[in-house]
């Protein structure tokens, strides 16, 4: 389990790299300019030393040659300002096109889940994924990967100098820094699962406080607001208390790495005494490895500085990197989250279906071995309805998911004109059918926008006209801008009748030849249920209707009703066939009279 | 910023003494090179004893050790000072934004609430960590610079710092820029959240619509959006370094050219321009990293702004003076006074509502699809102040009781109500005081029991998120028995029993007439089953009070009753 993470860690590496990849011209152009500003930054200390040089000389000050340099100065300078500025808008270029990648990705990703994972993760973890995390490894990716790409030129340049000063001074280094690697190595690895923490307690305290927020007012409503932040305390010290161990076991990196590279400079210094005074007093020959000269020494401690400067910052910023490595972890585990199947290679759209559905022996469970559904047949003919009747818990829901291919039968088939509707594509098969839900669902848009959901070539006469057949119409005038009205799921001055005779005037808008009401009126009230009656009956005229209701008027009319009880069709046929049987559904239908 | 002081303010003398840590830390850190340049300036060319040479050595690692003690010590500290306040200010922010007003929630949108709790107080935790971190070497740095210099040559250095208000003017200029630009991004975040919050929620109307394309594209847009924000504001952000690096540049070349001109008039020696430019380059790495806290000093201070947005609203609905509204010496139980309400200050949405219900009374209320029923009940618990008239209870004016005393007086079932991923014990319990056996008596009442024992853990049974596990009708009945389990002394049923059949509403009906005898109750209902037996029961139309009286009287008087009451041949047939 351990090996298998820490293989994870390079992989998520190179998954991010490839991502650099992907706009490798960008990445390039950084580089080049990052070597560019490197070189002039060190170009310009040059002049700057001739002009020094100038005017130290003891022949006294050339001021022409300190005039030049100083020109070549402004010159550098300006352009090295210039090369700066475009190395972060590159890298910000860069940085957001990745980010913008990674959150189409993860979204798009997240679209063709199947509707079975939005049942079981927390909403407010997938949002604190796609802002929290993806921010995480953008901010290293922008500011922290150029710092380090760009100090790569010193370390390396400032190794090959003291290597030409001085072969076995090098040594000291070639025992600190593999120690000062390994201790960095082995530190991130214990602190690793500490970030991993972070994250997913930072994502387990978004998820809380997105359900709370839901429902603040019936938390308002019985006062529980000090209780329910109680609980939310508890949440939140859980991720604070994971950033700050994280923090605590952290902090130790960067001093640490300071200190044995500080310690590193001290052994330089005192080696290179040594071999020093060996030099100046014989022990040790000119043209030897060992020898070396004052300067020598003095360049070599410089350069050892500079070379120590870059690897301390990067062990400062050691953790960012681990944070980000985690975030996206976090990110990949969705983008790599199994999508529903997809479309079989042949699979052919369907246009224009009549609306022929036939189900047979069909066997469905949501869990292996837990089956809900056994044997089902049924055969509804173009234009019928067929009204779906039982208890809770019966199998109602599920058979509309099937049909909608939300989730695939484990055996049996299900035909659509004659066609299997695994053999359909997913998006044509759901064309093909339109759909009012129990629970109403409305995005933040206007009312308009809301109602053409399903067609949006739809004008304004024909939503008005919707409307008015959903009578909603009169309420939505009433509005101070009418149509243009903004509404959103959460929005507290409409009722939820209101909201579900807007999801029926959307309904009323796309043609398609196959209707599900799934309980489509429960929270409109009685009257205004027998107002829109005839619009819901020009609804499902010349349509293949499926209808979930518990409401008696619903079901009358119904060609074929089907009584489900624990995953059968118990009984089958039209009110009157049914109630001749007096069976369940006959003492069902007594019962509203008892 | 006056914001973020307010909650750092207890961790003072903590965060002073770890900078007095960190100070100690750095500075001798600082010392390494001095000692470094000592031993190969002095020691090494000059004493030449292999004994000094190690000493010094070891003198340099023992520095080495302490500063290596002081930063970790000092950098824990700084995250402890970091995690408290974080923890402080989120509880305070997810407080406030429990006990926002239902206006106010409505303007600050849930996605923009989450966002703060989340995001910008994550933002604010790390700012503060970071600063006490970074912000100690720099500063030091850079004040220690300007002072060498200043004593070295007070000429010089003028011409250096004479470019200090020029960056000044730049860093002002940019922060300023800076904070709008980060509020503007963070306000694109919220508009990504709330089309991912949506797409989760309504994931199977979308796929059922073959929406999917569309929605990509809708969150493309807000991808976009945010991305050109995000952009806008980094890259102005990025003007900053090159500017400041710039100026500090231009500041050293200008001394080097007088400086030549003053060593030609000997007013200086060309030594002193040497340590001069070193110190400089000290200075300018000091800028640089002064500039780095800047950026995210501007990135948290849009943050702390939304943060402070939220926790600073004012009261809305808050406590009104007896004097400002005395009692009145009613009779009744609960009052509706004349009560006239608009939600959005143009139509009424509630015209002179006039009534009053005895103690242990039931009062129902019937209407058609936004004909007013919840508002009433949004107004008697104070969820929004009437415009004109009053609503007492027991004589009292709701907006003189405080709010806690006034909602321990409910039980409540509303509409769009809330369940949540925890035990079924703990959905009814709510966080209250109650004993199991009140828990398991409200089931029962509730009519809930049954299912419940279907589990195999029954009580102790989790719900999934929002409850999508269950069915509508046995929320409704866990929400009821939620309401029922603290006896309250109003319980208010706000359509809470649509999605029940008809015999298990009757069952519920005869329950809550049995257990709940001293509560006066008030039921909100599309069903003429639901409230016929109710004391008085209102007739609502388009916000007015057509009728009201009892089942008896309205049945043979009132035409929209009658009405109702003929579409109710068939109701719930089975759940």
């Amino acid at each position: 389990m351990l090996n298998k993470k820490a293989g994870n860690g390079k992989r998520i590496f190179l998954r991010l790299f490839q991502y650099i990849l992907k706009f490798w011209y960008l990445a390039l152009i950084a580089l080049l300019f990052s070597l560019l500003s490197n070189y002039l930054a060190l170009l310009g200390p040059r002049y700057l030393g001739n002009a020094i040089d100038a005017i130290s000389s003891p022949k006294g000050v050339q001021m022409d040659i300190v005039f030049t340099n100083f020109i070549y100065m402004l010159i550098c300078y300006s352009i090295s300002a210039v090369v700066s500025y475009l190395l972060t808008v590159i890298m910000v270029q860069l940085s957001q096109k990745i980010t913008y990648l990674m959150r189409k990705q993860l979204f798009e990703n997240l679209t063709v889940l199947p509707v079975s994972y939005f049942d079981t993760h927390p909403t407010g973890d997938i949002i604190s994924r796609i802002s929290y995390d993806i921010d995480t490894v953008n901010a290293t990716l922008s500011t922290d990967l150029v710092q380090v790409l760009g100090s790569l030129y010193t370390v390396i340049g400032s190794l090959y100098f003291m290597f030409i000063i001085s072969k076995p001074l090098i040594l000291v280094f070639a025992i600190t820094v593999p120690i000062s690697i390994l201790f960095t190595k082995l530190k991130a690895k214990k602190i690793q699962p500490l970030f991993r923490k972070r994250s997913r307690k930072l994502g387990e305290m978004n998820g809380y406080a997105e359900e709370m927020l839901s429902g603040t007012k019936t938390i308002g409503a019985y006062d529980r607001s000090v209780i329910m932040t109680q609980r939310f305390d508890e949440k939140n010290k859980e991720a604070v208390d994971a950033y700050y161990d994280a923090d605590y076991y952290g902090a130790i990196i960067g001093p640490s790495v300071n200190f044995i590279n500080n310690l590193s400079i001290s052994l330089v210094m005192i080696f290179g005494g040594i071999l020093y005074l060996f030099s100046q007093n014989g022990t040790v020959l000119a043209g030897s490895l060992w020898f070396i000269t004052l300067g020598g020494v003095t360049q070599f401690v410089m350069y050892s500085r500079k070379f120590a400067g870059p690897i301390n910052e990067f062990a400062n910023i050691i953790s960012e990197f681990q944070s980000a490595f985690t975030a996206a972890e976090r990110i990949f585990r969705i983008i790599d989250e199994k999508p529903e199947p997809a479309d079989k290679q042949n699979a052919i759209a369907v246009t224009n279906a009549t609306g022929d559905v036939k189900i047979e022996h069909v066997n469905f469970g949501y869990v292996p071995g837990k089956t809900i559904l056994h044997d089902l047949n049924l055969h509804a003919k173009p234009g019928q309805t067929v009204a779906i009747v039982g208890p809770t818990g019966a199998g109602k829901t599920t058979i509309i998911n099937l049909l909608m291919r939300f989730y695939d039968v484990n055996a049996g088939k299900i035909f659509l004109d004659t066609t299997e509707i695994e053999d359909i594509t997913r998006d044509s098969l759901r064309g093909a059918y339109t759909m009012v839900l129990q629970d109403t669902w409305l995005f933040y848009g206007t009312i308009f926008e809301n109602i053409t959901y399903g067609r949006e070539d739809a004008t304004m006469e024909e939503v008005v006209q919707a409307a008015k057949a959903a009578k909603i119409h009169s309420f939505i005038e009433r509005l101070p801008d009418g149509y243009q009205t903004i509404l959103s799921d959460d929005g507290v001055n409409i009722s939820k009748g209101q909201k579900q005779l807007i999801t029926i005037a959307r309904a009323m808008l796309p043609r398609s030849p196959m209707l599900i009401l799934d309980e489509a009126t429960s929270n409109v009230d009685s009257r205004t249920e027998i107002r829109i009656q005839e619009a819901m009956s020009a609804l499902m005229q010349n349509r293949t209707c499926f209808v979930i209701a518990h409401r008696l008027s619903t079901i009358l009319n119904a060609d074929t009703i089907l009584v489900i009880k624990d995953g059968n069709v118990i009984e089958q046929g039209n009110h009157t066939e049914l109630l001749k049987q007096n069976g369940f559904y006959a003492s069902l239908y007594n019962a509203q009279f008892s | 910023m006056n914001f973020l002081y307010r909650y750092l303010n207890p961790f003072i003398p903590a965060m002073i003494l770890g900078l007095l840590i960190k100070t100690a830390g750095t500075l001798i850190e600082l010392a390494l090179p001095y000692i470094l340049s000592y031993i190969l300036d002095e020691i090494v060319p000059n004493d030449g004893r292999l004994e000094m040479i190690i000493l010094w050595g070891c003198v340099m690692i023992a520095c080495a050790l302490i500063a290596l003690v002081c930063n970790v010590k000092a950098n824990r500290m700084a995250s402890k000072v970091a995690r408290d306040t974080a923890e402080e200010i989120r509880h305070d922010l997810f407080y406030r934004t429990m006990t926002l007003s239902g206006r106010q929630i409505d303007q600050f949108t849930i996605p923009s609430l989450e966002s703060r709790i989340t995001t910008d107080t994550y933002n604010v935790h790390n700012f503060i960590g970071r600063i006490q971190r970074l912000g100690v070497r720099a500063p030091l740095l850079l004040l220690g610079g300007m002072i060498v210099t200043l004593i070295m040559d007070a000429y010089l250095s003028l011409i250096m710092f004479a470019v200090l208000p020029m960056i000044f003017i730049t860093v002002y200029y940019v922060s300023i820029q800076g904070v709008k630009l980060y509020t503007k991004v963070q306000s694109s975040v919220d508009s990504m959240i709330r089309v991912v919050r949506e797409d989760s929620r309504g994931i199977r109307v979308i796929k059922a619509l073959s929406k999917i394309k569309s929605e990509h594209k809708r969150y493309d847009a807000v991808n976009k959006k945010l991305i050109h924000d995000e952009k806008k504001a980094s890259i102005t952000l990025g003007f900053v370094n090159p500017v400041m690096n710039l100026l500090m540049n231009l500041g050293i070349t200008f001394v080097v050219l007088l400086g030549a001109y003053r060593v030609i008039g000997g007013q200086t020696q060309p030594g002193k321009i040497i340590a001069f430019t070193q110190y400089f380059t000290m200075i300018s790495t000091a800028t640089l990293s002064i500039t780095r806290i800047f950026m995210m000093y501007t990135k948290s201070s849009a943050s702390a702004r939304r943060i402070a947005e939220v926790i600073d609203a004012p009261k809305d609905l808050t406590l009104k003076s007896i004097s400002e509204f005395p009692p009145q010496p009613d009779s009744a139980y609960i009052v509706f006074d004349h009560v006239s309400f608009s939600y959005n200050n143009s139509k009424d949405n509630l015209t002179d509502i006039h009534f009053s219900l005895p103690k242990g009374g039931t009062l129902g209320i019937i209407g058609a699809t936004g004909s007013g029923k919840t508002t009433i009940i949004n107004l008697l618990m104070r969820f929004y102040d009437v415009e004109t008239g009053s609503i007492r209870i027991e004589g009292k004016d709701i907006r003189t009781i405080p709010t806690q005393d006034l909602h321990s007086k409910f039980g409540v079932v509303m509409q769009n109500d809330f369940l949540y991923a925890d035990t079924i014990a703990e959905n009814i319990r709510f966080g209250r005081e109650l004993s199991q056996a009140q828990i398991e008596r409200a089931a029962k009442i509730a009519q809930a029991e049954e299912f419940i024992e279907t589990f195999p853990e029954k009580y102790e049974h989790i719900l999934s998120q929002k409850a999508s596990n269950l069915s509508g009708g046995q929320k409704q009945r866990l929400l009821i028995a939620r309401a029922v389990a603290a006896n309250p002394d109003i319980l208010i049923l706000d359509d809470s029993s649509s999605a029940l059949d008809y015999k298990t509403d009757a069952n519920l009906r005869n329950a809550i007439a049995q257990n709940m005898k001293t509560s006066t109750v008030i039921i909100v209902a599309q069903r003429i089953s639901s409230v016929m037996n109710a004391d008085l029961i209102l007739v609502l139309d388009e916000g007015k009070i057509m009728d009201m009286g009892t089942h008896e009287e309205l049945i043979a008087r009132c035409n929209i009753y009658q009405e109702i009451n003929e579409s109710q041949m068939g109701g719930c047939f089975v759940e």
